[in-house]
């Protein structure tokens, strides 16, 4: 049933499958590499000027990091103006800065490609970088390395910009090394804390293995197509066989789950909280880690033709929204609860994704508004930490409410549009990806479902447990306070963005606005009218929200982690044995695997080479005599050469 | 009695010659009649003058070159037929000319040794007697080098391009005596030197007979020297072919004397240690260079038509030369002498190229042709071997150059930049990825493949893996040993040396990143003219 349905599904869409077809930029398009440019000399400036000028820089440096961040997002807007006021068949605008390099038969030029895609993406990543770069002013303040923080910002807001502008994967590999890169940094940069270190490795570690996937396919992408276009791909990719293409689409899923913490390279995402808060927010809620969901969306002309691959994301989607959404409900850090659930709603938008053609806008919808509200309620974290003295424990929060009343309500403007309630920006995309669920597979559906009901548990323990009940629970010098301006405004900004951003989707905008990139869908009719669905939603919403009410809100939180607890709590405490998982079926193997190879390389191969070099070194020495230094012999020697070459000759010719 | 035609002379084409003969007899001259102050700079501006002539000349001659059969062969035949200036000519002479610029730098180097060039000051004086300490006290110098080594360059320069067995077997002695001479004049170790050069001259004596003989030979087959008539002797299969194959042996045996192929190498360790080291230097690449291509003009269009008769032997001599040169290397314990060796070794992978021969119409588009590889390999291996041989005269003591390679643990602490330098040739010879030896590797061992010698290229990557083993333990030494004892010093040279060096640091560098060009360069020579 579930393979059938999806299949389809993708047999009906794949006669429109759109090709990547850019037309030249002109006029203001002309300026889309500065876009990339900006925060890369703002990068070059903040982390190599050091150097030349450190005192002056350390003093504007996050003025200039702010500043080439909010210049592109200025340029994004007036190019995202302009995209609006051209036809739909010239939304595609493809700009060549230079050859990159020219290998064989392989040529691979450093283009750019700006479709309704990436214009989306380009607001999002600078739009909510640049509130993210104000808010850091406040939030990094005291932290003397400040300048060198805005330099990886920028780095790696560059970066990601690459990552969705790309118009061929290996530029889009360049952007996806080099997220990487920044975010290894910035999760390092309090390389300090021990724990901090051993996250960035983490993270780096796993994410290589997704790499492997995303290389390998590009190189399966080299060898079928010749080329790793995506405009060529698009043209060509139906002429392939099944098997590359199902391969191809496993490979790129390997690599977006790297990226995207989605099961089962998920067990980096919560390590990495051990970053400063802003970074928490701009990379791994809003921006980095939907880099797999960008993937999968732009890899549309492949997913749609190999309905295997797609049933495989759709799976894996569906397990990590639930494994995210349970590992939320039992983290009393206030950062991995977020984390947990960022997982949680990147699996929505993968299953959105999964699901073809009908699901891409709303993936992408989703996207952006949880770009919104998830960074407002990371900012809105880091400010809470931010009063209670970095510590993280919501078991030692408590009526915070009353005390930071901005943070509070901006808060709870997040906390409403996560959840879903009516209204809010989140409460129209999770309901249409629920609502797509359903109508392709039932049980997927369900499970989407059952995903929107535990969010709601998660986030409502999560709110009354920081913001409500009395202050009992604080430590002795807690001295919780509203935090500066600098940082208020950019939760502002945010939360205002969380309830409105639903608008995108008045008159089908996001649908129709994506259209000339993921195609238009044949429309299915749910089982069940869309207003049901819509009902069932908010009701198992509201099922959630009562549970941690009566099992968290009326209850007394014990300032320490009762160890008295079901076997489920423990599981979700640790992360589902994510790591225990890695450990037994991954490192242990691994390390036996060499460990054997090590006793066999001093066993087996040093055995023989020593055995060699020893045989010839013998030999060595027995031909050096030879060489005894008298012309008489060295004459001797040539006559007999002279024997055997005229011999040879003689033997091979008249024998 | 059938008329004296007298030869018309194509001057424009031979200029590269007559200027180089040209500036070596001027030399002479100079020698004669320039009071000895001047002479030393007059005689290297003299050198660098002629060779720059003649490098700007063969530039000029191959763009003019025409061009014949299709674009497969290039140039002209000179002087009645005895000189072809080809394409593959026009290659050598350009390679050789560099090599000799180079020499030349490293002749006229008297920074390291206070003052004096690494030439004996008084060649006629017994060594230790009143008479050459005299010499040294005086600061004297042997300034007859530079015409000598002008007579050996013209020698290199007719030898590939001679196209009778005559004028080659001139060219193998123009070439030979200057040098057996010029190994004789060692300012230190001078017993060591002059043993060098009576051995070398000695042995070079007793080959070029046998290749004296193997030309009267072939003559008494094909009755002509000139290699396009026994080409055609060889077609028609006219003749006694005994008589044929036995002159075909002992010539290869003369070429493959020059070339210091097993089992004729013996002379090399010994005349490469006594020879002053820019001798050896220049030595080991040019004579390298020339024989190769006189080898190669030989075989492929004397005996071009009976290719299956030789090939055999030359695989032979292919494998002796790569195990031999390879395993013996590793037990050497002085640096030039294990440079020799290795030496060897790579004419061992030159002759895999050169084996590696078919016919035109077998190669398939964007294949390097035999003629391409070899040209490619002798081009990176003279400037690498020039080069590390221009190192090893930089690390001295107070005895002179140390070349025991004992005393050279710990040299990366003492010069990281000269041991660096030496490391990087090293790493060249052993053919490593980006350098260029491993681009050169791969292009003789791919010919040799495609002509179906895979025994032999399994030979070869087995002596490359021998052969990488004592090169890295000589980098091992400079850098991971613990100086023994008072270690020797590295005396900074004077801008020519360091010209000389720096250039061959480069061209390595650069044909293992891009070796297209140079590969391009050598395809366009095309074939030899026939």
């Amino acid at each position: 049933m579930t393979l059938d349905a999806i299949l389809l599904a993708s047999s009906e869409a794949a006669s429109e499958i759109p090709v990547v077809h850019p037309v030249a930029a002109e006029g203001v398009f002309t300026w889309l590499w500065l876009i990339i440019a900006l925060p890369l000399a703002g990068a070059a400036v903040l982390l190599l000027g050091g150097a030349v000028a450190k005192g002056a820089l350390d003093k504007v440096g996050h003025w200039i990091g702010t500043a080439s961040a909010a210049g592109s997002f200025v340029l994004s807007l007036i190019l995202f103006i302009a995209l609006l006021g051209r036809g739909e068949e010239e939304r595609q605008i493809g700009q060549h800065l230079f050859t990159w390099f020219q290998v064989g038969g392989l040529d691979v030029g450093m283009d750019l490609l700006y479709d309704p895609l990436s214009a989306l993406f380009l607001l999002l990543i600078t739009g909510v970088g640049s509130l993210i770069h104000v808010y850091s002013i406040g939030y990094m303040e005291h932290d003397d390395r400040r300048r060198r923080f805005f330099g990886y910002l920028n780095l790696f807001v560059a970066a990601m910009l690459v990552l969705v502008l790309g118009a061929n994967y290996l530029v889009v590999f360049l952007g996806w090394e080099g997220v990487g890169l920044a975010s290894y940094l910035l999760i390092g940069f309090w390389q300090h804390k021990h724990s901090a270190a051993a996250a960035a490795k983490k993270a780096f570690v796993i994410n290589r293995v997704g790499d492997i996937g995303l290389s390998l396919a590009i190189a399966l992408m080299f060898t079928t197509f010749g080329t790793t276009d995506f405009a060529a791909i698009s043209e060509q990719a139906s002429g392939a066989s099944q098997a590359t293409l199902n391969a191809l689409g496993l490979l790129l899923l390997l690599g977006a789950c790297g990226k995207s913490a989605q099961v089962p390279l998920q067990a980096w995402l919560l390590d990495a909280m051990e970053g400063p808060t802003p970074v928490s927010a701009l990379i791994h809620a809003a921006t980095m880690v939907t880099a797999g969901v960008y993937l999968v969306v732009r890899s549309n002309f492949i997913y749609e033709l190999t309905p295997v691959a797609q049933t495989v994301v759709v799976i894996v989607a569906t397990v990590t929204l639930l494994w995210g959404a349970i590992l939320g409900c039992a983290k009393d850090d206030i950062k991995k609860a977020l984390a947990g659930s960022t997982m949680s709603q990147i699996g929505y938008m993968m299953l959105a994704a999964g699901l073809g053609v009908a699901g891409y806008p709303f993936a992408i919808f989703h996207l952006l508004t949880h770009g919104f509200f998830k960074a407002n309620m990371f900012l809105g974290a880091g400010s809470v930490m931010h009063g209670m003295n970095d510590d993280v424990d919501m078991r030692h929060y408590g009526g915070l409410r009353n005390y930071m009343p901005v943070t509070f309500l901006t808060f709870a403007m997040g906390y409403l549009a996560i959840i879903g309630f009516p209204g809010f920006s989140g409460f129209f995309s999770k309901d249409k990806i629920i609502e797509t669920a359903l109508a392709e597979n039932w049980i997927i559906g369900l499970c989407a479902l059952l995903g929107a009901g535990i969010t709601g548990f998660y986030m409502t323990r999560l709110m009354l447990m920081t913001f409500f009940g009395d202050t009992s629970r604080w430590d002795k010098d807690a001295h919780p306070h509203e935090s500066p301006h600098v940082m208020t405004v950019p939760l502002i900004v945010l939360a205002a963005l969380s309830v409105l951003g639903g608008v995108l989707l008045l008159g089908d905008f996001v649908v129709e606005f994506l259209a000339p990139v993921t195609g238009v869908a044949e429309h299915h009719e749910p089982p069940l009218p869309a207003i049901v669905i819509t009902l069932m939603v908010v009701a198992v919403v509201a099922i959630g929200v009562a549970a941690a009410w009566f099992l968290v809100g009326k209850r007394e939180i014990p300032r320490v982690a009762p160890t008295e607890v079901s076997f489920a709590t423990r599981a979700a405490r640790a992360d589902l044995y994510g790591d225990a998982i890695n450990e037994g079926v991954v490192v242990a193997p691994g390390r036996a695997l060499v460990s054997g190879l090590t006793s066999f390389d001093r066993v087996g191969v040093d055995g023989v080479v020593e055995g060699g070099s020893l045989g010839v070194g013998a030999v060595s020495g027995a031909l050096r005599r030879v060489q005894n230094g008298f012309v008489r012999s060295y004459a001797l020697s040539l006559l007999g050469g002279a024997l055997l070459v005229v011999l040879a000759l003689l033997a091979v010719n008249l024998a | 009695m059938t008329d004296f035609v007298k030869p018309t002379i194509d001057y424009f084409e031979l200029f590269p010659l007559l200027v180089v003969f040209g500036a070596a007899c001027l030399g002479v001259v100079v020698e004669a009649f320039a009071p000895r102050a001047v002479r030393y700079g007059a005689q290297v501006l003299l050198s660098l003058g002629g060779l720059a002539a003649a490098t700007v000349s063969v530039v000029l001659i191959a763009r003019d070159s025409e061009v014949y059969a299709d674009g497969a062969a290039r140039g002209i035949l000179a002087v009645g037929g005895t000189i072809a200036v080809d394409g593959p000519t026009l290659f050598l002479w350009g390679l050789i000319l560099v090599l000799s610029v180079a020499g030349v730098l490293l002749f006229a180097e008297r920074h390291l040794d206070g003052g004096v060039s690494a030439f004996s000051g008084q060649a006629a004086a017994l060594p230790g007697s009143e008479a050459e300490r005299e010499a040294s006290t005086r600061g004297l110098d042997h300034t007859e080098v530079y015409p000598l080594l002008m007579f050996a360059v013209f020698g290199m320069l007719l030898f590939p391009a001679a196209n009778d067995l005559l004028t080659m077997f001139v060219a193998l002695e123009i070439l030979s005596l200057p040098l057996y001479l010029l190994c004789g004049l060692a300012r230190r170790r001078r017993l060591l030197s002059q043993e060098a050069a009576l051995k070398y001259f000695l042995l070079g004596a007793f080959s070029s007979g046998f290749f004296l003989y193997g030309a009267a030979l072939v003559y008494g087959y094909a009755g002509s020297m000139d290699f396009a008539d026994i080409n055609e002797s060889v077609r028609n299969d006219a003749g006694n072919s005994a008589l044929l194959l036995i002159g075909m042996g002992l010539l290869t045996v003369g070429l493959l004397f020059k070339v210091g192929a097993a089992p004729f190498q013996a002379w090399t360790p010994d005349v490469y240690q006594g020879a002053p080291t820019p001798v050896t230097a220049f030595m080991s690449a040019g004579t390298k260079v020339a024989a190769f291509g006189a080898l190669m003009r030989l075989f492929y269009v004397a005996f071009g038509a009976d290719r299956w008769s030789w090939q055999p032997m030359l695989w032979v001599i292919a494998i002796l030369s790569m195990l031999l040169g390879a395993i013996v290397a590793i037990t050497q314990s002085d640096v030039k002498r294990m440079l020799a060796y290795s030496s060897v070794a790579h004419t061992g992978f030159i002759l895999t190229g050169v084996l590696g021969v078919q016919a035109t119409g077998d190669l398939a588009v964007g294949e390097v042709s035999s003629l391409q590889s070899v040209l490619f390999y002798l081009a990176t291996y003279g400037l690498v071997v020039l080069g590390a041989f221009a190192v090893v005269s930089l690390v001295r003591d107070s005895g002179g150059e140390v070349t025991s390679l004992d005393r050279w643990a710990g040299l990366g602490k003492e010069s990281p930049v000269v041991a660096g330098v030496f490391a990087f040739f090293l790493l060249a010879m052993a053919g490593i990825p980006l350098t260029s030896g491993f681009v050169g590797k791969i292009a003789v061992f791919s010919v040799a493949l495609a002509a179906g010698a895979w025994p032999v290229v399994v030979v070869g990557i087995l002596a490359s893996i021998i052969a990488a083993f004592f090169y890295i333990r000589v980098i091992k030494a400079m850098y991971f040993d613990e100086p023994v004892g008072d270690g020797p010093s590295v005396v900074y040279p004077s801008v020519l040396t360091a010209t000389a060096i720096a250039f061959a640091v480069a061209a390595t560098l650069m044909l293992g990143v891009l070796p297209g060009p140079l590969l391009d360069l050598a395809g366009l020579a095309g074939q030899f003219l026939r």
